[in-house]
């Protein structure tokens, strides 16, 4: 069953004197329940605007958002549409993602009380996420990155989402902690049947626990599959090269190869196919047209 | 009990015993005053000397009796008058950033409105037009002191309101009320709590000028601008217009050094000073 439906997003910055920055230009994507998606791209591909405006907090200039038969609609300054709380993130930057000045026992019980849930303690939260109970009586700063981190998921996990998003929510954590906490995420979200979309650009722990990976590149998704499919026969360009720039620690001496150039201006996006620019095996219909099939936007893996 | 380390230095300790011996006068001043403050049976204009040790003035008041009765009305008012440009302008501050668009707008045109006049000015205009009164020297005080307060709190809130955890509260479905109440608030107070000590300093200056200007403290009330200000009209006699102005200046110095210890003390990257400063 399809959770989340995004169809045909597209999310514009506007700046005062700067030319308008699409960030997301016509993206859609599907998340069922229960299903781990893992969205993947470099930094300034548009990830984080794409996860923004699945929780509301980025308006979308068109295209629509779909949740669980409800239209996604801007969190403007009124409370938080219901039917919409069923969807929760969980942020990059464990160090910003939780009130210095309050006990994360309050602000797990924050969740609970979206909820309506007056059984659950927030102590119990705190050990489906690995950290003792008697945590709860302490505040942020007392805690490092990753305990942050399992605290944010037990408050956005208190809420009951059946859509949980992770917006780069293992970048910020040490290596021996990111595996660990994307795991937790991944089992938290599928024990209780909720739908995981998450973000990252380390395509080797989205490996683990996505069961499709969806590329992104300039604000578009080029490549959509069942994770082992794409790992064992990318068919987007961009995908090969992103898979390439993975360390084999195999003791074969190979180096990852390097994908030329840097990721365009999103405010001047290439011509034709965003991608033609760096794409080692560019042709002309690639300057000209930009493919808008899918699920491998590249002019050599046009449907029939 | 030691105290932190922040608040052992120099400044911080003379602010904060000033600032406590002027409060323990305030309090106790019926116990502590030689004179009926306005008892007029000493002799006229006497130097300082035994039994009136500040002199007297041009009604054969006790200064030293004036001058600690003085105390009970400056420095309520003035904290009193700190306190409600806090919440006011603080509030506003904290809506305009908050709310942003058209509240912003409004609130903040009000206060650059206020911001263009110099202060004195407007406060004698604001106290002119309301009458002469202390009651009325406070709220034309208010009316200047306030912006500096939507200000700052609106740039806090402004910095603090697309934080992490601001939005993480909105998702679970704050309203933009317990939002700025529970999220944003408690995370803006420190420079606000700062600029308000420091402000004890100018809130009083202020005050006391309205009444030396004869908008504020009618006679006989010893307040002290209007002390001051009565002192002005015998010059020869220095006592009558001395005392009263250095009780001015002790608490204006005792509460700036009071906020730059709470400012240094508030801010970590001062941490390091503070420790090679600290006795």
């Amino acid at each position: 069953m399809t959770l989340l439906t995004v169809d045909d997003l597209v999310v514009e910055h506007r700046t005062p004197g700067r030319p308008l920055v699409r960030a997301v230009a016509g993206a859609s994507l599907t998340v069922a329940a229960g299903e781990v998606v893992g969205l993947v791209g470099e930094s300034g591909c548009g990830k984080s605007t794409l996860a923004r405006a699945v929780c509301g907090l980025n308006p979308a200039a068109s295209g629509t958002i779909t949740f669980d038969g409800h239209p996604v609609t801007p969190l403007g300054l009124r409370r938080r549409n219901r039917a919409l709380a069923g969807i929760q993130m969980v942020f990059q930057d464990p160090y910003a993602s939780l009130n210095p000045r309050r006990r994360v026992g309050a602000q797990i019980a924050d969740g609970l009380r979206t909820a309506g849930d007056t059984v659950t303690a927030p102590a119990d939260l705190l050990e489906r996420v690995g950290l003792p109970r008697d945590f709860a009586g302490r505040h942020p700063h007392e805690f490092s990155g990753g305990q942050r981190q399992r605290i944010a998921i037990a408050r956005a996990l208190a809420a009951r989402p059946t859509m949980l998003i992770g917006d780069e929510p293992i970048s910020a954590l040490d290596a021996s902690a990111q595996a660990q906490v994307a795991r937790l995420m991944r089992d938290l979200a599928v024990e209780s049947g909720a739908g995981l979309l998450f973000i990252s650009h380390d395509l080797s722990v989205v490996r683990l626990i996505a069961d499709r990976i969806a590329v992104m590149y300039l604000g578009k998704i080029v490549e959509v599959g069942r994770t082992a499919e794409v790992w064992a026969d990318p068919r987007h360009p961009y995908t090969r090269a992103l898979l390439g720039a993975i360390p084999a620690p195999d003791g074969a001496g190979v180096l990852p190869a390097e994908l030329s150039g840097d990721v365009p201006d999103p405010a001047d996006p290439p011509s034709g196919c965003r991608f033609h620019p760096r794409c080692p095996v560019a042709m002309d219909v690639c300057r000209e047209r930009e493919p808008t099939f899918g699920p491998v936007a590249c002019w050599l893996h046009e449907p029939a | 009990m030691k105290l932190p380390q922040a608040w052992r230095q120099p400044l911080a300790i003379v602010g904060g015993v000033i600032a406590l011996a002027w409060i323990v006068i305030a309090l106790a001043a019926p116990l502590l005053a030689p004179h009926d403050p306005l008892a007029q049976d000493l002799p006229r204009l006497a130097s300082p000397g035994p039994g009136h040790w500040f002199g007297t003035d041009q009604l054969g008041r006790d200064i030293l009796s004036r001058v600690m009765y003085g105390a009970r009305l400056s420095i309520p008012l003035t904290l009193l008058l700190v306190v409600l440009s806090v919440l006011i302008g603080g509030l506003l501050g904290a809506c305009a950033g908050y709310f942003g668009k058209w509240v912003d707008e409004t609130i903040m045109r009000f206060a650059d409105l206020v911001f263009a006049f110099p202060t004195i000015i407007l406060a004698m205009v604001v106290a002119a037009a309301l009458g002469a009164s202390l009651t009325n020297a406070v709220l034309a005080v208010l009316v200047v002191a306030w912006p500096a307060y939507a200000r700052v709190t609106r740039g806090l809130v402004l910095g603090v309101r697309e934080r992490e955890f601001v939005v993480s509260g909105r998702l679970l479905g704050f309203s933009a009320w317990r939002s700025l109440r529970v999220d944003v608030l408690p995370n803006v107070t420190g420079p606000i709590l700062v600029l308000a000590t420091l402000d004890i300093g100018t809130a009083l200056l202020l005050l006391s000028g309205l009444s030396f200007l004869g908008l504020g403290a009618k006679p006989p009330s010893p307040e002290w601008g209007a002390m001051v200000a009565s002192g002005v009209e015998v010059f020869d006699s220095w006592w009558v217009a001395t005392f009263p102005g250095l009780a001015i200046l002790t608490v204006v110095l005792a509460f700036n050094f009071l906020g730059d210890t709470l400012r240094d003390a508030l801010d970590p990257r001062t941490a390091r000073a503070i420790k090679e400063r600290a006795l």
